[in-house]
């Protein structure tokens, strides 16, 4: 039931703490869409080297900190 | 995976049930039918890892729903640092569903020996019994439990919010630690930091009654019913057209007809069974006479026996209208904290209320398989996962009454009066 933590990083949201403010879309299209409600619907799968730091500024940037990069899988969709 | 054939024809294993129901209410009766729990046979560091070997071997899966393999939980609480607490599942909040309340009532005992056994396996001092409040079971409990003298383990009664999602696993933990019966976001998990922080065992109630016969008849006798990959015996809740609505003991690889026969048969032509509750499956009438229904997913539709509540609807009945009704209910039971439950499960409600009334054209259902498909595994519980689950097995299986609605035509079905049970008594708050 363990997950290694040496995964690649994936970005993760905490549906939670999402309260649809859509500013990770703006700085990461590449991996977020809007569903009809205006939630962030997440692409999962393991971030490309290129895409990371692009992953973190989002993290750094959701106003409720609903967002996350890590190598730990939360949900599997 | 599909599930491997019972290796004896139910009617040859019969004389083998009940296993669990009928052990007797009254502590002296259990024990004259069990004598004491098995603790010593399991004693120190080597007995409960040999306690875990053994329900690992017995291949027990989860009877809360998920059929996940109880010895691997059990293993993974036991190798956290802190000590473990133990929560059992008594919750059932599941409203077709009867078999939790049946065996706490008939077979306390069992229940409380497969947690104390439990606790031992993983190191726990504390378990905690989960049930809804309200009713006269949480104050029955407490009367049996003053009766157990000398249980190595310190007994609490939580008595849970009458809500669908608060006897989730974390929301369980949540409200034991913080009086809050919501969800919470995972990781960590339970088993991984749960109540007060520390490695948490969640296990359904039925679970821990199989564990207290494992303790005491070994893992083959275990395995003398069910198949390969499901062995046991498992308890269902049958509801609807049926002549002896109840909850019975059955062995998992058991085909569709036979489980139904098992409650005395159809009253009446049937048009479809559902199977493992309002997370479950619809499967069409009669041509599903002959699934094998066991905790392995099996067929197209991926039909599981879940929490084991199933349900006979007659053919006249309109399972369209049935499905958007309890699709309503499981959006009133959302705890609206995650956008695509708070928001999408209502819209697939009013788009199924309006397939079923007939006023709505094919874009409406493209609508709605989109919504399905854009909202499953979007929550950070898995309660929108099974109110998809089921929305989406009635567009397969009543696709033909689908084509008659969009076309305009209501079937006779809607105006029967609604069968799938509702509960009687909900709360609305949290806490
Ligand atoms: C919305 C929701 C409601 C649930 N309700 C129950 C319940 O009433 N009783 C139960 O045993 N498990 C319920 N579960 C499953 C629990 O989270 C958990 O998996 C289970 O209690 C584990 O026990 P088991 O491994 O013995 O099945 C529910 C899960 C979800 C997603
Ligand atoms: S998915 Fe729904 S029920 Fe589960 S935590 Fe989120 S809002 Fe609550």
């Amino acid at each position: 039931m363990t997950s290694p933590s040496e995964d690649p990083p994936r970005l993760q949201v905490n549906p939670i703490a999402c309260v649809a403010h859509g500013v990770c879309r703006e700085l990461l299209p590449e991996r977020i869409t809007m569903d009809e409600w205006g939630y962030p619907i997440v692409d999962g799968s393991p971030l490309p080297a290129d895409l990371v730091a692009h992953a973190r500024r989002a993290v750094a940037a959701c106003p409720t900190l609903a967002l996350r990069v890590d190598g730990k899988l939360a949900r599997r969709r | 995976m599909t599930s491997v054939l019972l290796e004896r024809a139910p009617w040859e294993t019969a004389p083998a049930l009940p296993r669990l129901l009928g052990t007797g209410r009254k502590l002296a009766e259990h024990r004259e039918a069990y004598g004491g729990i098995p603790l010593r046979t399991f004693a120190g560091e080597e007995g409960r890892a040999r306690l875990i070997q053994e329900v690992t071997q017995a291949g027990l899966r989860g009877r809360g729903g998920a059929g996940f393999p109880t010895g691997r939980k059990l293993a993974s609480v036991a190798s956290g640092k802190k000590t473990p607490v133990v929560l059992a599942n008594g919750c059932e909040s599941e409203p077709a569903s009867r078999k939790d309340k049946t065996l706490l009532t008939h077979a306390p005992h069992l229940v409380l020996d497969g947690a104390v056994l439990a606790a031992h396996a993983v190191g726990a001092e504390k378990v905690i019994i989960c049930v809804e409040r309200g009713g006269s079971l949480p104050e029955r409990l407490e009367r049996e439990l003053a009766q157990r003298k000398g249980d190595p383990v310190k007994w609490q009664i939580a008595r849970i919010p009458r809500r669908y999602v608060s006897s989730e696993e974390s929301a369980l933990v949540h409200f034991v630690n913080s009086g809050d019966g919501r969800p919470i976001a995972v990781p960590p998990r339970p088993y991984e930091r749960g109540v007060d922080g520390r490695p948490t065992l969640v296990d359904n109630v039925e679970t821990l009654g199989h564990i207290a016969l494992i303790a005491r008849y070994g893992p083959d006798w275990f395995r003398e019913l069910g198949t390969q990959t499901d062995p046991g015996s498992t308890l269902v809740t049958i509801g609807g057209a049926v002549a002896q609505p109840n909850v019975y003991e059955i062995v998992p690889g058991m085909r569709i007809g036979e489980v139904l026969d098992a409650a005395g048969g159809a009253t009446e032509p049937l048009g479809a069974v559902l199977v493992g509750g309002y997370f479950g499956t619809w499967v069409p009438m009669p041509e599903g006479w002959s699934m094998p229904l066991s905790h392995d997913r099996t067929g197209p539709g991926g039909v599981t026996l879940g929490a084991g509540a199933i349900f006979a609807l007659p053919a006249d009945a309109c399972g369209l209208a049935e499905t958007a009704r309890i699709t309503r209910y499981l959006a009133e039971e959302s705890a609206e904290q995650c956008g695509p439950c708070m928001f999408g499960l209502p819209a697939i409600a009013d788009d199924l209320r309006s397939v079923a009334f007939g006023r709505c054209g094919p874009a409406t259902r493209q609508r709605l398989m989109r919504r399905i498909e854009m909202v499953s595994g979007r929550g950070a519980c898995r309660h929108p996962d099974g109110a998809t689950r089921f929305a989406t097995s009635a567009l397969t299986a009543f696709a033909e009454d689908l084509e008659t609605h969009l076309n305009g035509w209501t079937c006779s079905g809607v105006s029967r009066d609604p069968m799938l049970p509702l509960p009687k008594a909900r709360d609305r708050g949290w806490r």
